[in-house]
């Protein structure tokens, strides 16, 4: 074997290292995570950069560029400046709840990495990978809560709140465009969903890709749908009383899970490691930046919603929205027998034709305002 | 029985005993909260139990429904209730309580004594989704209708839920 071929696929080193220490399933394990780990930890330190950057020109201003070159060790001397400020804890809050959040909330992002393929080797090839990034996902919910809950803080209360409401409301929307695309390609297997791109699923099913990232970046509590922690009108939400080091994993766990979702999309939308020329694992690399890139342009640009408003475009708007999609999915599949490659010139413009009908279908319901409390005095 | 080696007798052990260990919690905490997340701790034990069966399927499933729908909806509902959050293990129906708890678990326990339990002798195969799908969707030995009844009867629950919280 070649040192190409290494380079191609680094799941021959591992197997190389694991033939030489006898196989054992528990080196295949430690290897992995390893790899993860030199992937993830520059990535978030560049991530955290890019966005700052991003937000910086959106906003016309430089952002950070005064440690190193380009502002480049700005997320360094960040880290250090938060390893090095006083940890709290409230005293009147569930105090071993208030530590474990912490830890909770960056383990579901982690554990989704495990099963996104970076080529047909590296990855847990797991016969449910759709299935299982989506049920590992849905735990995440349980950190916020964890943390809103222990810090004894009616706005970290609210903010846990919301976030239940809000995951619970765009769970359904974000399954129901994932199973349009187990339809089309007939496995949850996430390497045969990349296998069987040959034009990506984007074209494809522009739809769902829509649908998908909507619901995504809800899921993700990024702005145009970050209510539970909006600065503005419940201070930080469920992290208002942590600070130091508790603080910033969860900072961290956040955009980690933005790198985890990033990297779905890229995967089921975008052909993962394809096309298979170069070093695979470095297009899907390459193509999780961009889709994180837009990330921060949307997070960049659009004001946030209202509390009411995010709930009605969940079930007024995209819940629909899915179910039509999976009607015009099932019936393409039935009908053509497969999902040929040309059908992406017939579904954009339907694609587009919906999406436009129904915007332009759509009302916020009448807002009330609730009844005045009784003069006191 | 098959042989599951060394580190399938610990992992069952250890997720067994953080199965038993957390359902314990939730009967035993005071607090609310707490009993809420032991439940779902119990929750991941079970699915991790079921991912030693080789049932990928309905480990994913066991999660994303139990812990990450049941579960949390639970919690919801805790949350609102803050004033309760310190709920009692006693209360004055004890002894009823007890002789209806002690008759249940006469039952089951006599159940789970006097059934002869088979003991698979091969791990199901790796892949069991297409497995399930066949066993309920096949046109002769499936079992269509059944789920199809089963789809009515969530819509109808659905659509009494919101007949019953319709204002006016």
């Amino acid at each position: 074997m070649s040192f190409w071929d290494y380079i191609k696929d680094l799941s021959n080193i591992a197997r190389r290292v694991a033939e030489w220490t006898g196989g054992e399933w528990w080196v295949y394990g430690l290897l992995g995570l390893l790899a993860l780990l030199l992937f993830l930890v520059p990535s978030l330190l560049a991530l955290i950069w890019i966005e700052r950057k991003v937000f910086g020109r959106l906003q016309v201003r430089y952002g950070p560029n005064r440690a190193g070159p380009f502002g480049l060790l700005q997320p360094v001397a960040d880290a250090i400046k938060v390893m090095t400020k006083e940890d709290v804890a409230p005293a009147r809050g569930d105090r071993l709840l208030f530590r474990l959040a912490p830890a909770l909330a960056f383990m579901p992002a982690m554990a989704i990495f495990a099963a996104i393929p970076f080529t047909r080797n590296m990855a847990v090839n797991l016969d449910i990978g759709v299935l299982y990034i989506i049920a590992v996902g849905s735990l995440g919910v349980i950190a916020v809560f964890m943390a809103g809950w222990a810090s004894n803080n009616k706005y970290s209360l609210l903010g846990a709140m919301r976030a239940v409401a809000q995951t619970v409301s765009y769970e359904l929307p974000l399954v129901l465009s994932v199973l349009a695309i187990v339809l089309a390609t007939g496995s949850l297997s996430l390497v045969k969903i990349v296998e069987y791109q040959t034009v990506p699923l984007l074209l494809l099913q522009p739809l769902t890709f829509f649908i998908f990232v909507v619901a995504a970046l809800a899921e993700l509590n990024r702005t145009p749908f970050d209510i539970m922690e909006a600065d503005s009108e419940i201070v930080a939400g469920y992290h208002t009383e942590y600070s130091g080091m508790s603080f910033s994993l969860f900072y961290l766990a956040e955009y980690t899970h933005a790198l985890a979702v990033s990297a779905l999309i890229a995967t089921m939308f975008l052909g993962g490691w394809k096309p298979d020329v170069g070093i695979p694992w470095l297009w899907l690399i390459v193509k999780i930046y961009l889709v994180f890139l837009v990330f921060s342009w949307i997070r960049g640009t659009l004001p946030r919603l209202r509390v009411d408003q995010l709930m009605g475009f969940a079930w007024k708007f995209l819940f629909p929205l899915a179910l039509i999609n999976i009607l015009i999915v099932a019936i393409e599949v039935q009908a053509l027998e497969g999902f040929p490659g040309w059908l992406a010139l017939v579904n954009i413009p339907v694609a587009a034709i919906i999406l436009i009908g129904m915007a332009r279908l759509f009302r916020f319901g009448r807002v009330t305002a609730p009844a005045r409390a009784p003069e006191r005095g | 029985m098959p042989d599951i080696g060394l580190g399938g007798a610990v992992g069952f052990w250890a997720l067994a005993t953080l199965s038993v260990g957390a359902a314990l919690g939730v009967v035993l905490l005071s607090n609310v909260f707490r009993a809420a997340l032991a439940l779902v701790l119990c929750f991941v034990g079970i699915a991790g139990l079921y991912v030693t069966l080789n049932a990928d399927f309905l480990a994913a499933v066991q999660i994303l429904i139990y812990a990450g729908a049941i579960a949390v909806l639970l919690i919801f509902a805790v949350m609102l209730t803050r004033d309760t959050q310190r709920g009692s293990l006693w209360n004055r129906y004890r002894v009823a309580a007890l002789l209806i708890a002690g008759l249940f678990l006469g039952t089951v326990l006599a159940i789970v004594l006097g059934t002869d339990w088979g003991t698979a002798r091969l791990l199901s195969d790796a892949p069991t989704t297409g497995g399930i799908a066949n066993a309920l969707f096949d046109k002769d030995a499936g079992f269509v209708l059944p789920f199809e009844v089963a789809s009515v009867l969530l819509l109808a629950a659905v659509l009494g839920a919101i007949a019953l919280l319709r204002e006016g």
